[in-house]
């Protein structure tokens, strides 16, 4: 099953290569994983995304927990959050495709970013399943090429 | 700290840092970039101890943390004499002993440019250290060693790097920052675990068959005493590791001996037909359990202590886990005692006696045997002597029949396993504490990788005795390819050997021989007799094997006993 860790740590060089060294090390699989400064410019925050049964994730949590850069591991899985990815997505279009490909960009909510004579650029947000379905629904008309950020994911507020 | 702002060199920033930590000595050998450190050494109070090559010299500050549980300081130079140390470290961080290895390094400013000597020793180091640094300014020492020496010896004990670039060392005038820690990431575990106590009591009540397995964890907790107290107020018996020998004296009607690969039949039996395993400070290693953490201790309720999280289900399977120091948690398993009706053990006391009797190994007395030479040195040594060790079968004759009384007076590489270890660590040992007597137990094989360091032992006039057991090959492997290869014997002949005693005197260090069994109480005796290091050479056959041995991926009840 995947998990989404978030993980507080200390923004330092050397930092990433400690984290994902232990994730090499150790054969745990990182299926994305995203780094940023916080609101505290000492602090990066990590969102790994991960996959293993529960004793696996626990061993993850408690190896991570260890590093002395990381000050904080939560695992958002099964909690409340708003989890979002941004793509980047180059099409191929005609004059046949043309409109077609606007309209399921339209669909999506995307917004086209850059345009050519054969292909055009799209930014897409959402959701891990929206910009799978995005890039499905896109596939027949030509995927030129994709880049997706990787999850980024933060607790909903109490109501 | 003084009011005068007039600033000092980097390097002696250094030195006094270690002295605030108490350092009293660090084993060491110089190069290019130290060149600022090895010129303020000679105006500061700390021992230096020189080597013979960068793995002794981490070696021996690794024996000197066993045998006193302070952190052990060493010290290479860039490039080479770092990656030399590198062994040392795996050798540290396997075994979770608190050591702090500083290293030189080139100039910042010429880090990443190939430089003469460089090596990212961080980079290498990264999966075998608890933590490293890379010091960039010189006015960050004082934080940075006060934080090492934190990190390497609390919670889980285990190496720790600090590199040190040559401007940073050589850098005058410097107004060094305060020493204040900034570890807000840094988690010792342990708290309180109300309940759990009870519950550990409330099981071991109940329980019939009960054992208590102690390995490294009892040690560095300095937890011996009470474990004592724990075995003598509840019978219930105790298996050690390799790492945790001397922490319930073999001698102690409780003791079982070793658990594991070469444990003894007793404990093994006991581990596998246990209905309670009190598991503390231990990581259910696969000397232990076979590699096969699902068929160990199946009939038992499994109790975990150990002060790092991530070892609790790490192999098997635990019914109760405690996150805490050894002492700590026995210490109050203890206080919840009384409340509750101490097992009865009885019948499983008969029981193990009835293993111990059928399974005692008897041995010839009148043969030069391994067993023999063990219990000789011994009686005349005393359990109270430090022991270090090397790697083979010599360390396993050790470990069954030196009747070790103090987990601090035995030094053996555990999971690293690795040969060589144990001239340095005794060299190390024997600084640490110079009025005590520190024996080498090594191999010829083992002996040779590190043989240069009894320049070491000449120059500081350290009165080691070393007991080699010379079999003229290595003896382990090749008691693995007589046992499970059909006897085809592949590279363990050590034809070249030197005449052990000639190079001993050749390092004007006393030497003697032993050929046949009348000799060997006479040789030991003089050994110890004499004031300075002695190497008694004693000949024995390549013929004789460790006992019992579970063959890999065997369960631990099936051993190989004759
Ligand atoms: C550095 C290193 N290399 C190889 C080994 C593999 N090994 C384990 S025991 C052994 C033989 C040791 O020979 P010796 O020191 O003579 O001890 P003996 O078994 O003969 O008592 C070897 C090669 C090791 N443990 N460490
Ligand atoms: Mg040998």
């Amino acid at each position: 099953m995947l998990h989404t860790l978030a993980v507080l740590v200390e923004n330092n060089p050397g930092v990433l290569i400690r984290v994902a060294g232990l994730f090499t090390r150790r054969g745990y699989n990182i299926d994305s994983l995203t780094v940023c400064q916080t609101e505290d410019p000492e602090l990066s925050r990590m969102t790994i995304v991960v996959n293993g049964d529960d004793q696996i994730i626990e061993q993850v949590r408690n190896q991570l927990s260890k590093l002395v850069v990381v000050h904080s591991v939560s695992d958002l899985t099964g909690e409340s959050v708003v989890d979002r990815e941004l793509a980047l997505i180059r099409v191929q279009v005609s004059t046949e495709t043309r409109s077609a490909v606007l309209q399921t960009v339209d669909i999506f909510r995307g917004r086209v970013v850059d345009m050519g004579r054969t292909n055009i650029t799209v930014e897409l947000t959402g959701d891990i399943p929206k910009i799978d379905a995005f890039v499905h629904a896109i596939q027949p008309y030509g995927l030129l090429e994709l880049v997706r950020t990787g999850k980024v994911a933060i607790l909903r507020s109490e109501a | 700290m003084s009011e005068e702002r007039t600033g000092i060199k980097g390097a002696t920033i250094l030195l006094n840092a270690l002295q605030q930590e108490g350092v009293d000595v660090i084993f060491g050998y110089p190069g290019g970039v130290l060149l600022p450190l090895y010129d303020a050494l000679l105006d500061s109070p700390i021992r230096h101890v020189l080597g013979r090559h960068e793995q002794g010299v981490v070696f021996a500050a690794d024996g000197y943390s066993r045998v006193t549980g302070k952190v052990g300081v060493c010290l290479g130079t860039s490039g080479p004499g770092a990656t030399n140390l590198v062994t040392g470290i795996a050798n540290a961080f396997l075994d979770s002993i608190p050591l702090v290895v500083l290293t030189g390094q080139v100039s910042t400013g010429s880090i990443g440019s190939d430089s003469f000597q460089e090596v990212d020793i961080i980079g290498i180091t990264m999966p075998i250290t608890k933590h490293s640094y890379l010091v960039k300014d010189p006015r960050d020492l004082p934080r940075i060693v006060k934080e090492a020496f934190y990190i390497a010896r609390t919670g889980r004990p285990g190496p720790v790097l600090i590199d040190l670039p040559k401007d940073v060392l050589a850098q005058e005038n410097v107004v060094p920052f305060s020493n204040e820690m900034k570890l807000k990431g840094y988690k010792v575990f342990g708290q309180a675990n109300n309940g759990k106590i009870e519950e550990v009591a409330k099981v071991l009540s109940e329980s019939r068959k009960p054992v208590l397995y102690a390995g490294g964890g009892v040690v560095t907790a300095g937890a011996e005493d009470v474990l004592r107290l724990f075995a003598d107020k509840t019978a219930v018996p105790v298996v050690t590791t390799l790492m945790g020998i001397g922490s319930l004296p073999l001698e102690h009607p409780n003791s079982l001996g070793m658990v594991g690969m070469h444990g003894t039949v007793t404990a093994n039996y006991a581990v596998d037909d246990c209905d309670l395993l009190i598991a503390v400070g231990v990581r259910f290693d696969d000397r232990v359990t076979s590699g096969m953490g699902h068929r160990f201790a199946t009939k038992a309720k499994v109790i975990h202590i150990d002060i790092d999280p991530v070892e609790i289900s790490k192999v098997v399977k635990t019914e109760i886990q405690i996150v805490g120091d050894a002492r700590q948690v026995l210490a109050e398993i203890l206080e919840a005692l009384p409340g509750f009706a101490n097992p009865d053990v009885t019948d499983w006391w008969n029981q193990l006696r009835d293993w111990r009797k059928k399974n005692t190994i008897q041995y010839d007395k009148d043969r030069l045997t391994p067993p023999m030479v063990m219990e000789c040195l011994g009686e005349i040594a005393g359990g109270d002597t430090i022991v270090t060790t090397d790697v083979g079968q010599h360390q396993m004759w050790a470990a069954q029949y030196y009747p070790t009384v103090n987990p601090r007076n035995y030094a053996t590489s555990s999971g690293l396993g690795v040969m060589g270890y144990g001239l340095p660590a005794a060299i190390g040992a024997q600084i640490a504490r110079p009025k005590d007597k520190v024996v080498l137990i090594t191999g010829d094989g083992s002996f040779q990788m590190s043989i240069q360091e009894l320049g070491t032992i000449a120059q500081n006039k350290l009165p080691v005795k070393i007991i080699l057991l010379n079999n003229g090959v290595l003896g382990m492997v090749r008691q693995m390819q007589k046992m499970f290869y059909n006897e085809r014997y592949s590279q363990i002949e050590l034809q070249g050997n030197p005449d052990f005693v000639k190079v001993a005197e050749a390092y004007g260090i006393r030497g003697i021989s032993v050929n046949s069994p009348e000799q060997v109480r006479g040789a030991i005796e003089e050994a110890f007799k004499h004031p300075g290091p002695v190497l008694v050479d004693i000949t024995i056959s390549e013929h004789e094997n460790v006992l019992p041995m579970v063959p890999p991926g065997k369960d631990i009840t099936e051993m190989i006993v004759r």
